[in-house]
């Protein structure tokens, strides 16, 4: 997985000072190629540019940041999606991740750590915040890890392994993937695949339980 | 005073003459309230203050106990004597006493703001006009009794009428749990109602009848037209007068209802909103803060319009609610932003409170001491357990050479945990920032964790 050195990025928020705002806190490190304040505006400008990284606001006038993912992603699976939202709704971020986009971040992220998030992203790899990897084990805390061998509906995808369960909590704890990787005395790579593996089973396991949940949750 | 030298009611003043209701005025007023040693001076020598906390209706025997060191039973005892002896004076001395002689710790007596309640005087006089005529009539028909109780009756009333309508707000609700009941005020009802006209039925009967009795049967009619006459001469010239005080009242009841609500909403906006919008003025230079805190007070007033959740209130008492209530007010009052994730919830019992309690601490220490933008609190519930962790990434310490401040929290942390049968460590290192991990074993019979 090859990041170029500038990711190219589309910005789609409904807020314009919040536009402006993520567009100079990434500096020169990224190429904003345009920006978008709506679902339908969106979709056209990321089908004209094709961006490398889409920063989509969870909350749009037109409707949840889903719909611009699942209008692209069967045309135009390389471009890639990071979820941004201020408002922490576990159902509305699960489904934008569900739709199909490669993280999550809050709105409160630092400058640094967005350009990095979104260089993560570029790569192919997946960003969970804090609080996304809290969402995760709360969806799959329900029956215990995969390989203590519960019957499943669909065990590979229904389940997470102990060391992904792991990985998630380090990240909820607010570790880096190296300070995990140190932790946990593995390479900076597994912890990655970990994640991306997590993020697999999160879009494509059809338990019903994870439904269920992000449709009745109202934690914050 | 009422009442003869030497009684023993009259124990108030045993060295110096001056009448208590002076004592508050002139030169005694500015003299400050003596505190000396209480096993020096059995009685304290300061001028005359009413204890309302140690008193069933004004205090004033409680004071009188105070001032002379008697026993406060003898003084109650003594004073419902000398009522009777002195066919209801005392009681009016009683009064007095209650409206002149400020509070302990106050120079301001009941009597100094009667004078600013010109409405209270009017409603006063009206009360007082109204059952002197009924006295007077009375008497004129025939109960000479009345006279002699009558009169200490009316004085004490309108004094209590004065010291209700002006005396310190608790000593008001105190007057109110006595009276209300009595007046049945409180409670309409039609049970109630009832009751009331049964006993103004039997009272007008039983009055009648002894009249009637006392007097011959026809005779009877000429002062009952003439007392009904008087009455009516007297309703009809201050009739309108006592209405229209009825119907102040009533209003400026309303009236204090509605002040007393604005005044409660003032208080939470003040506690809430005020204070949020008087730091975001400080911090107008740190956008990241003032979002932050524009976040929490909105959370906290849609919580208070919507789910009719005071602020600041602990009703929800579950460990992830615990948990944001910490985010929240750390928040608020320290300059970092704190990203909490819970996993899981459950009841809060005592030794999870303990467990919060503890993670307070280490929030607010993180955010004290670390130089971090950002602590991270993770909480976790699991079956037989419940973990959080507060970690920042600021600049750490050797736990080896621990400053003094650092070391009594982590003690104080440990110590809170150990007590409940949970674990505490603190892993640091310098330039690497700090994580506190508490760890509380859950409570046999409680382990099923609860999702919503």
């Amino acid at each position: 997985m090859n990041a170029p050195s500038r990711p190219r990025v589309v910005i789609v928020d409904d807020h314009g000072l919040f536009r402006s705002g993520v567009r100079s806190e990434l500096g020169d490190q990224v190429e904003v190629v345009g920006e978008a304040d709506d679902v339908q505006p969106a979709i056209a400008v990321i089908g004209e540019h094709l961006p490398d990284v889409v920063l989509l606001d969870v909350h749009l006038p037109g409707g949840g940041g889903q719909l611009v993912v699942s209008a692209l992603k069967a045309a135009h699976p390389q471009v890639r999606f990071l979820a941004l939202s201020a408002s922490d709704a576990p159902e509305d971020v699960i489904a934008v991740i569900r739709a199909g986009a490669r993280g999550y971040v809050t709105k409160t992220i630092s400058g640094a750590d967005l350009v990095d998030a979104v260089r993560r992203v570029a790569a192919g790899d997946a960003v969970f915040s804090p609080r996304l990897a809290g969402f995760v084990l709360d969806a799959f805390a329900a029956l215990p890890p995969a390989d203590q061998a519960a019957p499943s509906f669909d065990p590979e995808l229904d389940q997470l392994t102990t060391r992904e369960r792991e990985v998630l909590r380090l990240i909820a704890r607010g570790y880096t993937y190296k300070e995990i990787a140190r932790e946990l005395t593995i390479s900076i790579r597994t912890v990655e695949t970990h994640v991306s593996s997590v993020l697999h089973k999160l879009q494509l396991s059809t338990r019903h339980q994870l439904t269920r949940w992000a449709a009745e949750r109202r934690l914050i | 005073m009422p009442g003869p030298p030497g009684d023993p009611g009259a124990g108030w003043e045993p060295a110096d003459d001056t009448p208590p209701w002076l004592r508050q005025r002139g030169h005694w007023r500015s003299r400050p309230r003596r505190s000396g040693p209480r096993e020096c001076l059995p009685k304290d020598t300061g001028p005359l203050r009413r204890v309302p906390e140690d008193g069933l209706l004004g205090g004033v025997a409680a004071g009188l106990a105070a001032r002379t060191g008697w026993d406060l039973t003898i003084i109650r005892l003594a004073l419902v004597l000398l009522g009777l002896v002195t066919f209801g004076y005392a009681f009016v001395a009683y009064v007095l006493f209650w409206l002149l002689v400020p509070v302990a710790g106050t120079d301001r007596s009941i009597a100094a703001r009667v004078k600013e309640d010109r409405r209270g005087i009017a409603l006063a006089v009206g009360l007082g006009s109204m059952l002197v005529a009924v006295l007077v009539i009375v008497g004129a028909i025939g109960g000479r009794w009345v006279g002699t109780l009558g009169w200490p009756l009316i004085i004490s009333v309108v004094g209590l009428v004065l010291i209700w309508r002006n005396s310190p707000a608790g000593e008001q609700a105190t007057m109110r749990h006595l009276v209300e009941p009595l007046l049945g005020l409180t409670g309409g009802g039609r049970r109630r109602l009832v009751a009331r006209l049964s006993v103004a039925g039997v009272l007008l009967i039983a009055g009648v009848s002894i009249l009637a009795a006392v007097h011959e049967t026809i005779s009877v009619l000429w002062p009952l037209s003439g007392a009904a006459l008087v009455l009516g001469a007297i309703a009809v010239a201050l009739g309108p007068w006592w209405l229209g005080i009825a119907r102040d009242l009533v209003a400026e009841r309303r009236a204090r209802i509605r002040a007393e609500e604005r005044a409660d909403m003032a208080a939470r906006v003040h506690d809430s909103v005020l204070q949020t919008l008087a730091m975001i003025q400080r911090r107008a230079d740190q956008p990241q803060q003032v979002i932050q805190l524009a976040r929490a007070q909105e959370r906290e007033l849609r919580a208070w319009l919507f789910d009719g959740r005071a602020p600041g209130s602990l009703d929800e008492l579950t460990l992830a609610a615990g948990v944001r209530q910490i985010q929240q007010e750390v928040e608020a009052q320290h300059e970092v932003s704190v990203e909490a994730v819970t996993v899981g919830d459950c009841e809060l019992d005592d030794d999870l409170a303990a467990l919060l309690a503890a993670a307070r601490e280490a929030t607010v220490n993180a955010a004290k001491w670390s130089g971090a933008d950002v602590v991270s609190v993770f909480a976790e519930v699991e079956p037989a357990s419940v973990a959080v962790y507060v970690r920042d990434r600021g600049r750490g310490f050797d736990p080896a050479e621990v400053p003094e401040d650092r070391k009594g929290l982590a003690e104080s942390i440990h110590a809170r945990m150990s007590r409940r049968g949970g674990s505490a460590t603190v892993r640091s290192a310098p330039g690497q920032g700090t994580e506190v991990s508490l760890t509380m074993p859950r409570r046999a019979g409680e382990r099923q964790p609860s999702r919503t």
